[in-house]
């Protein structure tokens, strides 16, 4: 009993103590991801950013002082990222919180950012409710929301003269808004298309060969995807041999991201029109900058996650910088309409809806030496696929404009 | 609807998964046959599998007999990695009570999910098609792949292959014989270490093996650990546990369920082979051919004498505890606070699951779900109807208590496994249907902006209420477990048919049971709720990966959280 209260009395004195020891001397920036969770993307996320503190701090960090990020792991749950973004903000000191992966964490830890009067710069999610029903002020988003993308690639598949159209999305939220935003402005764009068949497997769980057989069984004129990762390499594998792709445009998200692509090889499905990242085509002096930073630094090329990190970390300097203090609003009164210079071009967020501007690209799948590219890309700036600014109104809270 | 070639093809594509699910499910069903142990990291050596072959098969020629070669020497390699757990940690539980094995074997799965994590990194990795069955086969004008088409064949092959060892060599007599009753296979001279460390390759092996035939089909990725082993749990439950056959009957009818759910029902793929699994323990509580569970010999959880009544000291020294709480805020800085606030919360939690699992015996999986009912039921209350907080409250404790009214009607009927699998499909199903009626629960992203009442607002209010809400809770729940009806509970554990003889009504009392432990866990998640203001699905328990492959360690501070709470994918977290 009594080595039970010494344990307690110890565990009670680690949890208090280090309250006291955070010391703050630069700019302490909150961050979380799903690193173990989603190791696949957050890992080259983290390398991002931490290539960014190295550069920024290099030259001269922020406001004269260096910027310090305490990350955090949120382990892929919503409760573990509002523990963790609540330990940030009374235990570490935080001026900030950023980063998440996924939309679900992003829209909880957004809720608590707004409950609790925290800044809250989301990197990589790509939910509309983010900006729009669940916005709040203190909310900025950075990666270009799905809607952007989902409308961008209806506009292109509303010119092909396929009528019937087969979906497969995983089952989850990314999945299901995904499959609605393209069916809605297809169809408005084109009211004699039809989906005839909408498969919605359990993430990670596609049973690949029943489900092809069942999208070529009602022989559908086109396809749109929204799959990713491991679903992805079984139905493209078995969407080859069974011919479900043969003579039928598939489009298809997230696809040409160097994540997805580079475990498809060879099987890379040509043709597919697809959004990603083509890395070793953008040549600007910005972007080539950037590249060869990165690939200096680890020795591989940069994925998506590792181009939002990045320009995440310099998106925050921009802000701080225009507030001059760390004071929360002032940070949303500079963040509001802060352009800032990102590898792919400049971008700014917007005042109406906090969303960047941040562009995002399109392109066609082509195999060349064994491995899948973009061709024929487009980069298609952010600020062009942005809702009207009176939707805008109608879909954000009021509070959030304030 | 569809034709009669694309039902035929639908019916191979079902078979040729079934091939993979019975050699996992196999595994999975041998090694609980003869030692009794339910084995969680049954993926992990399935994953292993994949790994090393992709590995092994990289590295000899691309030939019929190199792929072949190595996916058999990737097995061998798997099978020799599980006789080193089962001679090293495996061996020194089998004797433990069936909770704490669960326990160990989900450890291990963090292990091995770390350690490959180490070996091969993060990225997914895709084998080239299988040499000698690149091609595809034309059935009725319907293109399938030679591999799937061979994949077919497998899966009998190797039930023709267990069949004949368990049932005409001496070694598989007494494989059937040490299922039955091991002290009597060991009083009669038979080596049963050395027993249980071949039972435990031969499982592991056929693991590894289903792993390394799966590499041409799907990446080999971090995540197919946790995919596969609910499955297989599934099956072996549907088959009756420890029955080979019946896990070759399950497995087939979950290919086929599967493969024509996702031809007519897409949308309900996820909780069909749930529904289904439900459906047959209703009817067949011992699954499709499973025997009665014979009862484990005792010495389990009835070692321990019966509750005695604390005495004054340790009245007095819990009063002092409680004490101590209501004055910390006192002095203790803010963070500590929100610490506290959330280990009364998980003291609520496992309060509830202790007078189930400790004082009951009874092993639930579905947990969380109770918090699941609690959670959306106040928060429904609250943004649906505008109703006060206190309303949201009672609500909560309502629908959990409701919700363990109707599954422990169900549920205690089932022992054992059977039970916790049931409970483990109830929280799938409640789960499915959170994800899916996004009008009403809000998806994936939960309900969110819920409004605490003023007096609510700082975390100082926050940590009282909390604070009375576990004192309140754990009063009941002790004064529930000195009642009658406690000790009644009690005696289900420790002696079925013995309570059964002095005329105790066992399953009502189980019954009874589930419903203080669904009322407190709703109470417990309806005050989460409040500090976190959120509402968000994955509080229900549930064997996929809901929205996005995870896993891992859970960094959680402070409380060990059992690891009944491992939502989507086993991301629980302790430690």
């Amino acid at each position: 009993m009594r080595s039970i209260i010494k344990k307690a009395v110890a565990v009670l004195a680690m949890t208090v103590l280090p309250v006291g020891l955070a010391a703050a001397q630069g700019i302490r920036i909150g961050e979380l991801s799903s690193y173990s969770a989603n190791p696949q993307s957050t890992d080259s996320y983290r390398k991002g950013w931490q290539l960014a503190v190295k550069q920024i701090n290099a030259a001269g960090g922020v406001l004269g002082k260096p910027l310090e990020v305490v990350s955090r792991d949120d382990t892929g749950r919503p409760d573990a990222a509002l523990r963790a973004a609540q330990e940030l903000i009374a235990n570490e000191n935080v001026a900030l919180l950023t980063g998440t992966y996924l939309s679900h964490v992003a829209v909880a830890v957004a809720e608590f950012a707004g409950a609790n009067k925290v800044f809250f710069l989301a990197g990589q999610p790509q939910t509309d409710a983010l900006v729009w029903e669940k916005g709040n002020r203190y909310t900025f988003r950075l990666r270009n929301s799905q809607r952007t993308q989902v409308l961008a690639m209806a506009h292109e598949a509303a010119k092909l003269p396929a009528k019937r159209w087969a979906t497969i999305a995983p089952n989850y939220e990314f999945g299901q808004s995904a499959v609605v935003g393209f069916r809605k402005e297809l169809q408005r764009l084109r009211p004699d298309v039809e989906f005839v068949n909408e498969q919605w497997p359990t993430l990670g769980k596609l049973e690949a060969g029943a489900t092809v057989q069942a999208m070529i069984a009602t022989k559908p004129d086109a396809v749109f995807n929204a799959t990713f990762g491991a679903d992805l390499a079984k139905f493209v594998r078995e969407g080859n041999m069974r011919g479900l792709f043969e003579g039928r445009p598939v489009f298809s998200l997230l696809t040409g991201d160097p994540e997805y692509l580079e475990p498809l090889g060879d099987e890379a499905p040509e043709g597919w029109v697809v959004t990603g990242y083509p890395w070793s085509q953008i040549d600007t002096p910005a972007h080539t900058a950037f590249r060869s930073a990165y690939e200096k630094a680890y020795g591989s090329p940069p994925k998506i996650g590792s181009l939002i990190g990045y320009i995440q970390m310099f998106a925050i300097r921009a802000i701080i910088e225009k507030a001059g203090s760390t004071d929360t609003e002032a940070l949303i009164a500079a963040a509001r309409g802060v352009t800032f210079d990102t590898p792919i071009g400049p971008a700014t967020f917007r005042p109406q809806d906090h969303q960047s501007t941040l562009g995002f690209y399109i392109g066609k799948l082509k195999v060349e030496n064994g491995v899948g590219k973009m061709v024929d890309w487009k980069f298609y700036n952010g600020a062009d696929f942005q809702m009207p600014d009176d939707v805008v109104k109608t879909l954000r809270p009021e509070a959030a404009t304030r | 609807m569809y034709d009669a070639s694309t039902l035929f093809v639908q019916l191979l594509n079902g078979l040729s998964y079934s091939s993979t699910l019975f050699l996992v499910a196999s595994g999975l069903a041998l090694i609980f046959g003869v030692s009794k142990i339910v084995n969680f990291a049954h993926g992990s050596f399935y994953m292993l599998g994949a790994y090393i072959a992709l590995t092994v098969t990289a590295m000899l020629p691309s030939t019929v007999l190199g792929f072949w070669g190595g996916v058999l020497i990737s097995a061998l390699a798997v099978g020799l990695a599980g006789c080193l757990i089962e001679v090293t940690i495996l061996r020194r539980i089998y004797r433990a009570p069936e909770v704490f094995q669960i326990l160990v074997t989900f450890g291990l799965v963090l292990v091995f999910q770390n350690l490959i994590f180490e070996l091969w990194g993060p990225d997914e990795r895709l084998a080239p098609r299988v040499p000698g069955l690149k091609g595809v086969v034309t059935v009725f004008g319907e293109r399938i792949p030679e591999y799937n088409i061979a994949l077919i064949f497998v899966g009998p092959i190797f039930l023709g292959v267990l069949w004949w060892l368990t049932h005409r060599t001496r070694w598989g007599r007494l494989i059937r014989a040490a299922t039955q009753d091991r002290e009597m296979v060991a009083s009669l001279g038979v080596n049963q270490k050395t027993l249980f460390t071949v039972v435990f390759f031969i499982g592991t092996f056929l693991a590894g093996l289903a792993g390394a035939l799966q590499i041409p089909k799907e990446t080999a990725n971090l995540q197919m650990d946790i995919n596969i082993v609910v499955e297989a749990f599934v099956i072996v439950v549907i088959g009756g546990m420890g029955s080979i056959m019946g896990a070759f009957l399950a497995a087939i009818l979950v290919g086929f369920v599967n493969a024509f759910g996702i031809l007519f029902f897409p949308q309900a793929v996820s909780v069909l082979i749930f529904l289904v699994m439900v459906l047959i323990l209703i009817f067949r509580p011992n699954g499709l051919l499973g025997s009665r569970l014979i009862a484990q010999r005792p010495g389990d959880l009835s070692i321990d004498l019966p509750f005695r009544l604390p005495g004054r000291a340790m009245q007095y020294a819990m009063l002092a505890i409680v004490i101590a709480c209501a004055l910390l805020p006192l002095f203790a800085p803010l963070y500590m606070e929100v610490v506290m606030t959330e280990v009364f919360i998980l003291a609520i939690f496992a309060g509830s699951l202790h007078f189930l699992l400790s004082v009951g015996g009874i092993v639930s999986f579905g947990h969380a779900a109770y918090f699941g009912l609690g959670s959306y039921a106040a928060a429904l209350v609250a943004t649906r109807l505008g109703l006060p907080m206190g309303l949201g409250v009672v609500a909560a404790m309502l629908a959990g208590a409701g919700g363990g009214l109707l599954f422990g009607w169900f549920c205690t009927r089932l022992k054992g496994v059977y039970l916790a699998m049931l409970t483990l499909a109830f929280a799938q199903i409640l789960y499915t249907l959170s994800v899916q009626l996004v009008s009403f629960t809000g998806g994936d992203n939960g309900l969110i902006g819920l409004t605490r009442p003023g007096w609510l607002q700082s975390h100082i209010s926050y940590y009282y209420l909390s604070l009375a809400a576990v004192v309140l809770a754990t009063c009941a729940l002790r004064r529930a477990l000195y009642s009658p009806f406690g000790f009644a509970f009690r005696s289900g554990r420790d002696s079925l048919p013995r309570s059964m003889a002095v005329g105790i009504n066992v399953p009502l009392m189980q019954w009874g049971g589930f419903h203080p432990l669904g009322c407190f866990c709703g109470v417990g998640r309806c005050v989460d709720g409040l500090s976190s203001r959120v509402r968000l699905p994955d509080r229900f328990f549930s064997g996929d990966h809901g929205r996005c492959p995870r896993h891992g360690p859970g960094g959680r501070s402070a409380v060990c959280q059992w690891p009944f709470d491992w939502r989507p994918g086993l991301s629980f977290s302790f430690g």
